[in-house]
């Protein structure tokens, strides 16, 4: 046959291919979109369910998810961060930093219920800080971790080196060029990564399933010991656990936390987009 | 001057060796974790192996009311839908990375690349929640299935799920061929098509290899999505009908069982002793594709 033939029917195939892989995306969207819009009212967003979760609204569930992610990135950031820096600043090529890079693959690939069961044992039992917020952010923080040690290792490597040797040359010590010249330089990176990691800290269910979720409880946690309902966790109980449950409840749930963790998503894009524009390096 | 030179030399040797110091810990802090990780579940799951003999734990019976734990259906299971997944997503996966890399015009790519970041981004218990309320009644009607939670519908979702990882490290391996390679090929008088196949495509196999490794091991670990389209029935999935039947896996038998377990009990400990054998498991997975990486590095940036 001939092969420029070959090659259209081809370039062909592998756009229908990627079309497969595109459109079931936008019918997920679409679809919830679609049947969750009506459900969200001023109230569906801000009333305690009531009537055994059949009727009200979501707000604790809503609250619940900001707490985990507010106490998640308090943990993760810090920590993140800090390897990240030692990683792309301080570490040499030796074993010990290997070893350090195959640690965070490694952290990055441990399923999420496995943090759960971690969560549990840990923070839950043996540091006794019960099923509540601490020991649910704690969890959520260290499944977190690998997503931003790498992405803001990955922004500080982008920093030219010759910003740290001027550093240097002035009379900086290695640590004043790193946060007053490499670390300024980086943060829009930085940010992004941290936003995409809490991102998909914010979606997770299994971490959570034992570490804090509660399965109903109408009220607002008053402190960090306190155990709540999370947007995920409320989704997979009226989806699964609640007989009898109003179609329209459960897409309005999934449509809220959809939209929570998307629009997390497009504020990444546009700050990672805007520095990209404006960097002069 | 003077001044500022003091001010120095006190960064120097005060705070500038702290600081150095905390972010050092903070770095090997991370083997730490793993470590932590491992114990923990060591010592928690062991125990399972000295308390059930091991006939028991290696039968097909997952029973745990009646003192039977067989982990048997439950490993095949998550064998099963991870390979399921993986004949859908890996073809699909490695297609549409070549589409967006080598072929796609600028604008396709636009919407490509974000789309499977988007994908990415959906929450697993969001696309469970798809899977069974959507995706289950089709699949029941389509293929006559007695329930549509099977494992086609569970393995489908997986696929999707995986989708983001193999495309984007596809897209990588890709990357990283020359583009000499590809001007060597044309020049040959190969056409794009032709190039792309047997100059390209070979040249990033390791690459393309480490997708495949990649995905397989974030469907073996995804829980939430896998507890709510799988139908979750513990029995073994073996015959020609497996795939339209239920089945379960190891993360959700976890997922499922561990809040009505007694801590310190024998099922709390087979739980553990689950999540011990998805641990290393999975970072089998994860070393074998380390050492592709770190061997493409030696060779310097190929193969």
């Amino acid at each position: 046959m001939n092969p420029h033939l070959v090659q259209k029917l081809g370039f062909g195939l592998l756009a229908l291919i990627s079309l497969v892989v595109v459109i079931p995306i936008l019918l997920v969207i679409g679809a919830i979109l679609a049947q969750g819009a009506p459900a969200i009212s001023a109230e569906f967003l801000t009333a305690m369910p009531r009537d055994g979760m059949k009727a009200g609204g979501i707000l604790p569930a809503i609250v619940g998810t900001l707490l985990l992610t507010a106490g998640t990135g308090l943990v993760a950031i810090p920590m993140g961060v800090g390897a990240a820096i030692y990683l792309s600043e301080y570490a040499r090529d030796t074993g010990l930093t290997r070893a350090v890079r195959l640690a965070i693959v490694n952290l990055a690939s441990v399923p999420s219920v496995v943090y759960g069961l971690f969560g549990v044992g840990i923070f839950v039992l043996l540091l006794q800080f019960g099923t509540s917020i601490l020991a649910g952010s704690l969890t959520l923080a260290i499944m977190t971790l690998p997503v931003i040690i790498s992405t803001s290792e990955e922004a500080l490597r982008a920093v030219p080196m010759e910003f740290r040797t001027v550093s240097a040359s002035l009379g900086g010590t290695p640590w004043q060029g790193i946060r007053r010249v490499v670390l300024p330089q980086a943060l829009p990176g930085i940010i992004t990564g941290v936003i995409l990691g809490l991102l998909r800290s914010a979606g997770e269910t299994a971490p959570i399933l034992f570490t804090v979720a509660a399965f109903y409880l109408p009220a607002l946690p008053q402190s960090v010991m306190d155990q709540t309902m999370a947007l995920p966790y409320h989704l997979y109980v009226i989806s699964t656990q609640v007989p009898g449950m109003p179609l329209s409840i459960q897409f309005g749930t999934a449509l809220t936390l959809l939209i929570y963790v998307l629009s997390m998503n497009v504020i990444a894009t546009l700050i990672r987009g805007y520095f990209r524009r404006r960097r002069e390096w | 001057m003077r001044r500022s030179r003091r001010t120095l030399v006190a960064l120097r040797s005060g705070p500038e060796w702290a600081i150095e110091a905390i972010i050092r810990v903070l770095g090997v802090s991370t083997i730490g974790l793993v470590a932590l990780i491992f114990i923990f579940l060591l010592t928690e799951g062991l125990p399972a192996f000295f308390e059930i003999p091991l006939g028991n734990l290696l039968g097909i019976r997952w029973y745990p009311t009646s003192e039977l734990y067989g982990t048997l259906p439950l490993l095949l299971g998550s064998v099963l839908i991870t390979v399921v997944a993986m004949i859908i997503a890996f073809p699909l996966g490695v297609c549409t990375a070549v589409f967006i890399r080598e072929i796609a015009p600028a604008w396709a790519r636009e919407i490509l690349k974000p789309m499977v970041e988007v994908l990415a981004g959906i929450p697993s218990v969001v696309l469970g929640f798809f899977g069974m309320v959507v995706l289950a009644p089709v699949v029941r009607e389509g293929l006559g299935a007695p329930t549509g939670l099977t494992t086609f519908t569970g393995a489908l979702v997986l696929a999707y799920m995986a989708l983001p990882t193999i495309i984007s490290v596809a897209e990588d391996a890709l990357d990283a061929v020359p583009k000499s390679y590809r001007d060597a090929g044309l020049a040959m008088g190969a056409t794009e098509w032709q190039t792309i196949w047997r100059v390209v495509l070979p040249a990033a196999r390791s690459g393309i290899l480490m997708a495949l490794m990649l995905g397989m091991g974030r469907a073996i670990g995804e829980t939430m999505a896998v507890m709510m389209v799988t139908g979750n029935a513990a029995r073994m999935p073996v015959g020609l009908d497996a795939l339209l039947r239920p089945v379960r896996t190891m993360t959700a038998t976890i997922a499922a069982e561990m809040g009505e377990v007694a801590s310190g009990s024998t099922h709390y400990h087979v739980l553990f002793a689950i999540a011990l054998i998805l641990f290393v498991l999975v970072f089998a997975i994860t070393l074998a594709s380390a050492s592709v990486m770190f061997r493409r590095r030696e060779r310097g940036g190929l193969r």
